[in-house]
């Protein structure tokens, strides 16, 4: 039902975000791994320092299915309602929407009645969202002005295979609208979507079709470079596909894309996992020139050299360990950007004030292949590595977790990832500390994935306002 | 006004509106025309509660219909796309149907002005009731635009220039549920008053 002011969650401009009180409650995308009985689940987590239970799990939800695989995860509505073109401020934030990335249904979460306490109102199918969209695997969602973006990697056809893309889900009764693309142009691979609201541009990335990535990272295919290195932008208006940028092949998964939530901006930041003639991971700048879109790379970041006995299989002929950087995040305010080294066990803190020179200015060591950095809240070895990454509205809170995706989990760390959650604490100076009071270690044989905070977070909601 | 912001100019602001004004007024004139032409089909006596009835349907439909989006729009528009979009927005909105009841208030004087206009021993014909109702529709559409175009005018450069965006979070109540409240309104207006 629609409120008679908007929804206070919901802010014109990333400037007046940042003024948000801060977040009291964080989501966080939980995968069983120990039984195939038991499903995975949504869990709610006590971030509010004040708090007797702060760094704990307050309640878990569970799927009401196994084998779901969640993953990413999103709002219903964000800040994006209040955009002019499409205006719906009373519309509110109260639906998590849960994609199972595996089984392809989808979990609507209800928030209002107790935000601590999520109860699952609606299950959408596989079967609608492949008759209606004719995709599978739906992977991350934003919250635009009119409707809910889904990106998905396969198509609807069960067999694995592509093109993904795009689909729209209403933003209240959360049907499946249908396929977003009316010309998806030379585009076949999917990962992840963001997009320019202020230039009418939508970016898509690459990682592979369902079939390629499911039964673990296949080496064949990666050393083949068959694996996503293109970045597609497309007019959001016409949905046409426009332009293409290719990486080049040896730059393998192009993954997370973080436009500038300023609207007025035209760049933003993407991460290329593997680079394969030397296993380094590379952060590459988009931005306008002429009227064109065009790409750089501003950051390389080694592989680091190690003892091949403490190498997994996949690695030991390499005699290093690749820093995977598998997720980044853009603060608010477009100055600071969060770099998740998922194999070296590295949090990273750029400026990226000036985006074509970007300054490492701090850096958290926790877990890694080889390092296995420990926590001062916690005892002994930490296994996994930073991963996903969420910045609080602020700027002064990091959060992150530390499994990646199922089979790719196993083979890089076969011996079983011991999940964890932690907080760093970021201050304007562009430092980084550990948060000691705040080391959550998930039992049961689950997996943290991704994390959203209450009222939004730095990858959730876009804005129409400067 | 958000144009403005974007390009950061308070031109931006201005030059949305002429546009923005030659849709609204658009959809306005269809309304009109229609009026005009149903009048002359429809008995006097049945045009005011005709009217209301009409002005209340459609004021409690968007009360209690769900709430749709699917808007074809986007940030970067220009003059062409900016008059559509005002044009289905008071479409959408029925905003033509708000200026019906004043219309149907000034037939009668129209006509009688139009009379005097034909000159001395000129005879109330439908040619004559016509001509009024043409005049009546091209005053209340022009004075309709303006007075939309000066509230627009300084509700967008005051939010540009002064109050600023902080505005849209507590100031922008629902104003489909107090539009569709005024459109009944003026339905039940038309029942009373005459």
């Amino acid at each position: 039902m629609a409120t008679w002011t908007p929804d206070p969650s919901f802010y014109p401009s990333p400037r007046m975000a940042m003024q948000a009180p801060p977040e009291r409650l964080a989501y966080v995308a939980m995968l069983n791994v120990e039984s195939a009985a038991r499903p995975d689940a949504l869990g709610v987590v006590d971030v509010d320092p004040n708090s007797s239970r702060y760094g704990q799990l307050l309640a878990r939800v569970d799927m009401p299915n196994t084998g779901d695989e969640l993953h990413h995860f999103g709002w219903n509505a964000c800040s994006s309602a209040l955009c002019p073109y499409a205006p719906h401020p009373h519309v509110e934030r109260r639906y998590l929407i849960v994609p199972g990335l595996r089984s392809s249904r989808i979990h609507i979460l209800d928030i209002k009645p107790d935000p601590a306490s999520p109860k699952i109102v609606k299950v959408i199918e596989p079967q609608e969202v492949a008759a209606r969209a004719n995709y599978s695997r739906p992977h991350t969602l934003h919250c635009g002005p009119e409707g809910i973006y889904v990106s998905a990697l396969g198509n609807g056809e069960g067999n694995g295979g592509g093109p993904g893309g795009v689909f729209l889900m209403d933003h209240e009764t959360f049907d499946v609208l249908g396929q977003w693309e009316i010309d998806r142009g030379p585009q076949f691979l999917a990962y992840d979507v963001w997009w320019h609201l202020g230039q009418d541009t939508m970016v898509t990335s690459e990682w592979g079709t369902p079939d390629m990535i499911e039964n673990g990272l296949d080496p064949d295919l990666l050393l083949g470079a068959k694996y996503g290195h293109r970045v597609h932008f497309w007019d959001l208006r016409k949905r046409r596909h426009q332009q293409t940028i290719d990486l080049g092949p040896e730059y393998q998964l192009a993954l997370e894309l973080r436009p500038a939530h300023d609207p007025t901006k035209t760049h933003g930041f993407m991460n290329a996992v593997v680079n394969l003639t030397d296993l380094s991971s590379s952060i590459w700048l988009w931005h306008r020139e002429g009227d064109r879109w065009a790409m750089r790379k501003i950051i390389d970041i080694p592989a680091e050299p190690a003892d091949p006995d403490q190498l997994p299989p996949l690695l030991k002929g390499f005699k290093a360990v690749p820093p995977l950087v598998t997720d980044i995040d853009l603060s608010l305010d477009d100055r600071w950007l969060y770099v998740a080294c998922w194999g070296t066990g590295e949090m990273r803190r750029y400026d990226v004030a000036d985006p074509f020179q970007p300054k490492l200015t701090s850096s958290v060591r926790l877990g890694g292949i080889v390092a296995r950095a420990g926590h001062p809240g916690a005892d002994g070895a930490l296994n996994g590595g930073p991963q996903m990454v969420e910045v609080s509205r602020d700027g002064r809170r990091v959060y992150f977790t530390n499994s990646l995706y199922r089979t790719w989990d196993e083979q890089f760390y076969p011996e079983g990832i011991k999940s964890w959650m932690v907080k760093l604490d970021a201050a304007p100076d562009g430092s980084l500390a550990i948060d000691e009071r705040f080391f959550l270690r998930f039992d049961d044989g689950f997996r943290g994935h991704q994390v959203r905070l209450e009222g939004g977070d730095a990858s959730s909601d876009s804005y129409c306002y400067p | 006004m958000a144009l403005g912001l974007q390009e950061g100019r308070r031109g931006a602001v201005l030059s949305a509106l002429p546009p923005i004004a030659l849709g609204h007024a658009l959809s306005v004139l269809i309304v009109v025309l229609g009026f005009g032409v149903t009048q002359f089909f429809v008995a006097p006596k049945l045009l005011a509660p005709g009217l209301a009835a009409i002005l209340i349907g459609f004021g409690a439909y968007r009360l209690m219909r769900d709430p749709r989006h699917r808007v074809r729009a986007g940030m970067r528009a220009g003059f062409a796309e900016l008059t559509l979009w005002s044009f289905l927005m008071a479409t959408a909105h029925g905003a033509g149907l708000m200026i019906l009841p004043l219309l149907l208030g000034m037939l009668t004087p129209a006509s009688m002005l139009a009379l005097s206009l034909c000159g001395p021993g000129a005879e109330m014909t439908g040619t004559v009731a016509a001509l009024g109702t043409a005049l009546a529709g091209a005053m209340v559409v022009l004075v309709h635009m303006a007075a939309m175009l000066a509230v627009v005018a300084v509700v967008a450069l005051l939010v540009f220039s002064t109050v600023g965006l902080g505005i849209l979070r507590r100031g922008w109540v629902n104003f489909d549920r107090l539009w569709a409240g005024t459109l009944i309104g003026g339905g039940l207006a038309v029942l009373l008053i005459r």
